[in-house]
């Protein structure tokens, strides 16, 4: 188990770097930066090459990575045009944004599992035909117009909900907007659960366990919940890195100063400093959470081992 | 105990999430306006850092516009630059200027202004390592090319042209004669600063003092700044209210749901998507009174095939082939009117605004429009490209309405076609480069309410924002001739004459002026926008 996690945590290296060297390229190739920081008009010459210097955009791009890179080891993620340190955006926005992820994680997996299971228990009956029906909905609407929606109805028609977030972003304002952050990969959570129950249902040590006696709350909590969710697992897993990379629209439309609007801000702003800050920890956050993934499949199903 | 240490793994990443949630909690919503007449207001995340000879765009701007007053200001409503903390502006030969401050008149942390506060601000502003956005407003002083040289390093740290006289008095000598300059002295960047901003830097950043109607009660970068009236504040134009919060929202479109949900008073930019609805949802709370703004297409005259004798026919026949009208009423729903000269209306009439100047090569005439592009030897290249950034505003569509326009004059639907850029920030460095060899739109906010501002940094040979390399010299000679005019009237006229330059070469397509938007709720009243289309926020009551 050691020796896996490490040999793991090696393989996270050359990815890491990898990934952080392509948002690198990108965010080069698409210009001068320095340009859009004066508006309608041109910076003038002698001011810009000052601020290219400042910025360090003056060096050839290798130049700039290493450098870059030495500095992200220190902790020195640069300084965002307007002047802040990015890791005080990085403070201000992923403790809104995780709280989000969090909330929309519960939502997945309170209500897609228990969908999930009640439907697969009950194939072929109308709430499976019903909740297939509202999941197929779900998955094609796309996220911005359910977002769009439920502000309009709950935020200006009914008044339950404030339309937008503010600033402090305590969780029972991210109630609505985490939903909605959630929803497709809910819909898609409860139909995995429900094919995956619905298999296992009729397996050998199901029926073992039925034919013991055991209560039915246990056979399907114990046994068969316990190994259907090794998929929903996988899923959910690498969801925690879509969803909080992946909230940019929803973190729009409420308004929600989170990792979204930095990303936003700073690809607008071609503020590489920002963008590539972002998605450094981001790929870190997807890494990880996919050895949790890998980990948790031995906690599940103890069959799976690892040397 | 295999199992254990998994199941301490698992745990373990709860923790982890569980302490993220814990971590951020807290703090109070503050949704709406409130008591105390305190007036919530949307908000964009400014730029750059709040100096006053460092920001350009509109959103650092209206903090200046509260929390500093210049020499001049510009009246909200008539835009005419009126003294403020000037007593006066003497010049005998319009190139040298004695400027006296007035008296009575602190900062709110209490330091008193005087005429070095002005002097060290404006050198502070020109000077080269200090990397101010706005440092060319400057650029009229004498010695600015010493602080601010093209390439290399500052030669001097102050400009030789501002002179300290005594506690009151200051004296100016530009490079060159310019009757109107006193003028210019409205815009933020020829503020005051008091020594804190020079002693403590970083501190002032975060929290700026200045000497205007409010002061700075809480500023949190990127989300939100709490002004609240400054009550010692020695100007006749005081904050008529209790304080202002700015809220920063990612989208105006939430704002305009914030503002019609009622959890906010003032949006100052209505979307182009509601635009429809406004009337119906605001009523008379909508506000839509013209900008000192007008869009442009902008032609590249490094292009050689841009830059003939035909060359002008066939931009005269492009600007007949658009049908301003109709893209002003059904694209921007008449928050744009269309362009028959090259200023703004916001200038008025004495200011230098001519409508109708343009005459028919602004108007919209199929016919002509055809003849002349033929006459010229037709579209350069067969094909018009017009380039235009797509991320923000609404200019794809416009974009292909003016292309639509064009091919149906053309009776060919592939005349004219838009080419969108990802960002802003790419389209101006391809602008700025030179890289663009069709049309591409360009638009001019005015510093400053001044027909100068609408021509010189625009068309003269080498100008800052010249972009297009646009050069003549007759054009050249007549602003020339504008700025050393010492009689106002005069100097317009001239300038007007220098616009008719442009109207026999259009060497850029006027399109049309932009108008300042706004709703407001019916919490608060005597709303409206100046000619920057800024809120005059010191003016607005809370009921």
């Amino acid at each position: 188990m050691g020796r896996y996690v490490i040999r793991r945590l090696l393989q996270m290296i050359p990815v890491f770097f990898g990934t952080t060297l392509l948002i690198f390229l990108m965010v080069n190739v698409m210009g001068d930066p320095i340009a859009g920081l004066c508006g309608e008009r041109q910076c003038d010459p002698a001011t810009a090459a000052q601020l290219r210097s400042e910025f360090g955009l003056d060096k050839p791009v290798w130049q700039q990575y290493l450098t870059y890179m030495g500095n992200v080891f220190t902790g020195d993620f640069g300084t965002a045009f307007n002047g802040q340190k990015v890791t005080d955006l990085m403070a201000t926005a992923f403790p809104i944004t995780i709280r989000l992820t969090i909330v929309a994680l519960l939502f997945e997996i309170v209500i897609g599992i228990s969908l999930g299971v009640v439907t697969g228990l009950r194939r072929g009956r109308p709430i499976d035909t019903t909740v297939l029906i509202l999941t197929l909905v779900v998955i094609s609407i796309p996220t911005f117009v359910t977002g769009l929606l439920l502000q309009l109805l709950l935020g200006v028609k009914w008044g339950i909900i404030h339309p937008s977030v503010s600033s402090q972003a305590p969780l029972n304002e991210l109630i609505i907007p985490g939903l909605v952050v959630a929803s497709v990969s809910l819909a898609y959570v409860t139909r995995l659960t429900r094919t995956s129950i619905a298999e296992n249902a009729r397996a050998d040590y199901v029926r073992t366990a039925v034919a013991k006696g055991l209560p039915r709350r246990r056979v399907i909590i114990r046994h068969l919940l316990r190994n259907s969710l090794i998929p929903v697992v996988t899923f959910i897993g690498t969801d925690v890195g879509a969803l909080m990379g992946g909230a940019i629209v929803t973190e729009r439309i409420f308004n929600i100063h989170g990792v979204g609007y930095q990303l936003y801000q700073g690809i607008l702003r071609q503020n590489s400093q920002t963008v590539v800050g972002f998605v450094t920890i981001l790929v870190l956050v997807f890494l990880a959470a996919n050895l949790i993934v890998d980990l948790l499949y031995a906690v599940l199903d103890p069959r799976i081992r690892y040397a | 105990m295999r199992g254990a240490t998994q199941a301490k793994w698992a745990a373990c990443a709860v923790a982890v999430a569980l302490a993220a949630t814990a971590c951020g909690g807290g703090g109070s919503s503050s949704g709406g306006g409130g008591a105390d007449g305190i007036v919530s207001s949307s908000w964009g995340d400014p730029q750059n850092p709040l100096e006053p000879a460092n920001t350009n765009e509109v959103q650092g701007g209206k903090v200046l516009d509260m929390i500093f007053r210049g020499l001049k200001r510009y009246d909200p409503k008539t835009g005419a630059a009126t003294n403020m903390l000037a007593e006066k502006i003497e010049t005998k030969d319009n190139q040298n200027f004695t400027i006296t401050v007035k008296d009575g008149w602190t900062f709110s942390n209490g330091e008193k202004i005087t005429a070095k506060s002005f002097v060290d601000a404006w050198n502070y502003g020109a000077l080269l390592k200090n990397n101010q956005k706005n440092a060319y407003f400057f650029g009229y002083i004498d010695g600015y090319s010493k602080v601010h040289p093209e390439s290399g390093s500052a030669r001097a740290n102050t400009l030789s042209g501002l002179k300290l006289v005594n506690d009151k008095t200051f004296t100016v000598k530009l490079m060159q004669k310019f009757s109107l300059w006193p003028d210019t002295l409205g815009y933020p960047a020829f503020a005051p600063l008091p020594r804190a901003f020079f002693t403590d830097h970083a501190a002032w950043v975060s929290k700026p003092i200045g000497n205007g109607p409010y002061t700075i009660d809480k500023y949190t970068k990127g989300s939100s700044m709490n002004l609240r009236k400054w009550d010692k504040y020695p100007g006749d134009d005081k904050a008529q209210n209790g304080g202002i919060d700015l809220k920063v929202y990612t989208d105006n479109n939430t704002a305009y749901t914030d503002l019609t949900a009622g959890n906010l008073d003032l949006v100052d930019d209505v979307p182009a998507a509601q635009l429809k609805n406004v009337k119906a949802d605001l009523g008379d709370r909508y506000i839509n009174t013209p900008a000192g703004i007008i869009q442009t297409l902008a032609f590249p005259f490094y292009v050689k095939k841009w830059d003939t004798p035909g060359g002008i026919k066939v931009r005269q026949g492009l600007s007949m082939a658009i049908n301003r009208d109709q893209i002003t009423g059904q694209i921007f729903q008449k928050t744009r009117t269309p362009a028959s000269d090259w200023t703004s209306p916001v200038l008025g009439v004495d200011g230098g605004f001519k409508k109708g100047l343009c005459g028919a090569p602004c108007e919209y005439n199929a016919a002509n429009a055809k003849k002349l592009i033929q006459e010229g030897g037709g579209i350069p290249g067969g094909r018009l490209k017009i380039s235009y950034n797509a991320d923000t505003g609404s200019h794809k569509e416009w974009v292909d309405a003016v292309c639509n326009s064009i091919n149906k004059v053309m009776g060919n639907n592939k005349a004219c076609v838009g080419a969108p850029v990802g960002t802003f920030a790419d389209f101006r460095s391809q602008v700025s480069q030179q890289k663009l060899t069709g049309a591409w739109r360009a638009g001019w906010q005015m510093d400053y309410p001044l027909i100068q501002n609408f021509l010189q940094p625009v068309y003269y040979t080498d100008a800052s924002s010249n972009d297009g390399k646009w050069s003549n010299k007759q054009f050249d000679g007549l602003v020339d001739k504008a700025n050393a005019e010492s009689d106002k009237a005069k100097a317009v006229s001239t300038f007007q004459d220098a616009e008719r330059v442009l109207v026999a070469q259009m060497p850029v397509i006027p399109l049309w002026y932009q108008n300042g938007s706004a709703g407001h709720s019916d919490r608060i009243t005597n709303v409206s926008l100046n000619q920057f289309s800024v809120p005059v926020y010191e003016q607005i009551k809370v009921k």
